[in-house]
């Protein structure tokens, strides 16, 4: 595909039939998690999109984003966007390296500038430039010289959105997000560890189909996928409210799927969309094979207190704990000696969002 | 010392009746049947937005059943399109060109758009007929 040709002209010159379209069209739809209605508006502007030139930076990460992305289980419509997209640098997929790399990264950003998709894996350490460089260039140097003439940069994986494991006390290489050195772009942060793969193709359809970068919660990160917590659209969810608690991993509970609040899940202070998307063809996540939730795309998961730690004990009233991040008055006299209560009452008054920070401080 | 084989590991329960997703789904489907009789207005439900519980999807396809149609169509891997046994309730699945399931949903009007030949599609086939002919 050129520059100059819209994807639909494309898709004509390969062949593809009208009916084919609108199937990719539906697909699509699904995939950036936009409901069915709006298949024809995602027509008309996939019609006329032009392909984009992609620039993929990885800095202190451990490639699982882009192991993620390559395993993505829908290659038809994948393989469609990634043959629409210009990938011009990515480290681990391209051919080139050293010097002819770089190359290729100067002529893009040049070619393109102020047009580029800036995509971003990995934190960025702010200590010593030597902990992680690229053709002698260090991480810092890398993104801020990248960055300046991207129309947008995703950040992929809860490293480059937050720090991540790099981030994670002590933080020995002073790692930071690139929402941390970078503050005149807009950046749309998609995390997880590694990030579901169709939320980051999604992201990236998104900005293809409309070339706007989609609602955003105050973290950064899509609506659509990010706008519920993994507790609320948890299959397990009426357990929870039944009082229903696994204990141990081969307990009855267990065995009879029951919630894994008591052993650490911390699906109530995670936004993500692993409940209703899945992993792997859609099969299953981690909650359904019967492991707790650990909050990877959530700020400092990896020191959040223990994976296997509840967040709060519920009480024998479970009815009336249930509710306690919800129901004014409710949740007054049930004893959470583990909450703060003072939090507590704010968030019921205002409907923030608990951290997990938040919860484990003593009431 | 044995390996744990498939058939040793515990089997997990999707407690059934406790998620309820089921019943509510089929409500909807009654409504949008209604709206269809009333004012030709479709719905489309994605099954991959839902928070279904293992083994609830299949449910509800069962509640569902099958009706007097089947069609299956090939443009970018194949599509199944079945009339469930409630005329004007549609189950379409896409798949790639890998057989792997690329979109789920549950359409409610006459006939879902992909089954009628597309006017772009009928010109291109007239050209084409035509070049034949000449």
């Amino acid at each position: 595909m050129s520059k100059d040709e819209t994807l639909g002209e494309a898709l004509r010159r390969q062949g593809i039939t009208r009916r084919g379209f609108l199937k990719f069209c539906a697909a699509t739809a699904s995939l950036m998690a936009l409901p069915p209605s709006m298949v024809p508006a995602i027509a008309a502007a996939l019609e006329k999109a032009r392909r984009p030139s992609v620039i993929w930076l990885s800095f202190q990460e451990c490639t699982g984003c882009t192991e993620s992305l390559t395993r993505s289980h829908s290659p038809t419509v994948e393989g469609l966007i990634f043959d629409t997209i210009s990938l011009d640098y990515h480290h681990t997929l391209q051919a080139a390296s050293g010097t002819a790399a770089e190359a290729a990264r100067e002529a893009a950003m040049e070619e393109n500038y102020g047009e580029y998709i800036l995509v971003v894996d990995g934190s960025i350490p702010t200590g010593n430039p030597g902990y992680s460089t690229i053709a002698g260039i260090s991480n810092k140097n890398m993104l801020l010289d990248t960055a300046k003439g991207a129309a947008a940069i995703i950040s992929v994986g809860t490293c480059a959105a937050f720090g991540g494991i790099p981030h994670a006390k002590p933080n020995p290489t002073g790692a930071v997000p690139v929402s941390d050195l970078i503050k005149d772009k807009p950046i749309i942060n998609v995390p997880g560890c590694p990030p579901i793969p169709v939320v980051i193709t999604g992201v990236l359809a998104h900005f293809l189909t409309f070339g706007t970068i989609p609602e955003l919660d105050e973290l950064g990160r899509p609506m659509a996928f990010y706008g519920k917590s993994i507790h609320d659209r948890c299959y397990r969810r009426p357990f929870y409210d039944k009082g229903l608690f696994a204990e141990t991993f081969d307990d009855e509970g267990a065995k009879k799927g029951w919630c894994l609040y008591k052993l650490g899940c911390k699906g109530p202070t995670t936004y993500n969309a692993c409940a209703t998307t899945k992993w792997n063809e859609g099969t299953s996540f981690p909650i359904e094979a019967g492991h707790p939730c650990l909050g990877c795309s959530e700020p400092d998961f990896w020191d959040g207190g223990g994976f296997y730690k509840a967040l709060s004990m519920p009480t024998e009233d479970i009815t009336r704990t249930a509710v306690y991040a919800v129901g004014a008055g409710a949740a007054a006299g049930v004893a959470l000696g583990a909450l703060n209560r003072a939090k507590k009452k704010r968030v019921e008054k205002a409907h923030e969002k608990v951290t997990i920070n938040d919860l484990e401080k003593k009431g | 010392m044995s390996c744990m084989t498939d058939t040793d590991m515990p089997p997990v329960e999707a407690g059934e009746g406790l998620t309820h997703n089921v019943q509510p789904l089929l409500h909807e489907i009654r409504h949008a049947l209604v709206k269809l009789l009333d004012d030709g207005g479709n719905t489309v439900i994605d099954l991959r937005s839902m928070p279904l519980a293992p083994g609830e999807e299949q449910k509800l396809l069962e509640e569902l059943g099958h009706g007097e149609v089947y069609a299956r169509l090939h443009a970018l891997g194949p599509t199944e399109i079945v009339e469930t046994r409630y005329p004007g309730v549609w189950v379409v699945v896409h798949s790639n060109n890998d057989d792997e399931v690329i979109g789920k949903f549950i359409e409610v009007c006459d006939m879902p758009d992909l089954l009628r030949s597309q006017q772009e599609d009928i010109r291109n086939g007239l050209e084409q007929l035509q070049a034949q002919l000449a």
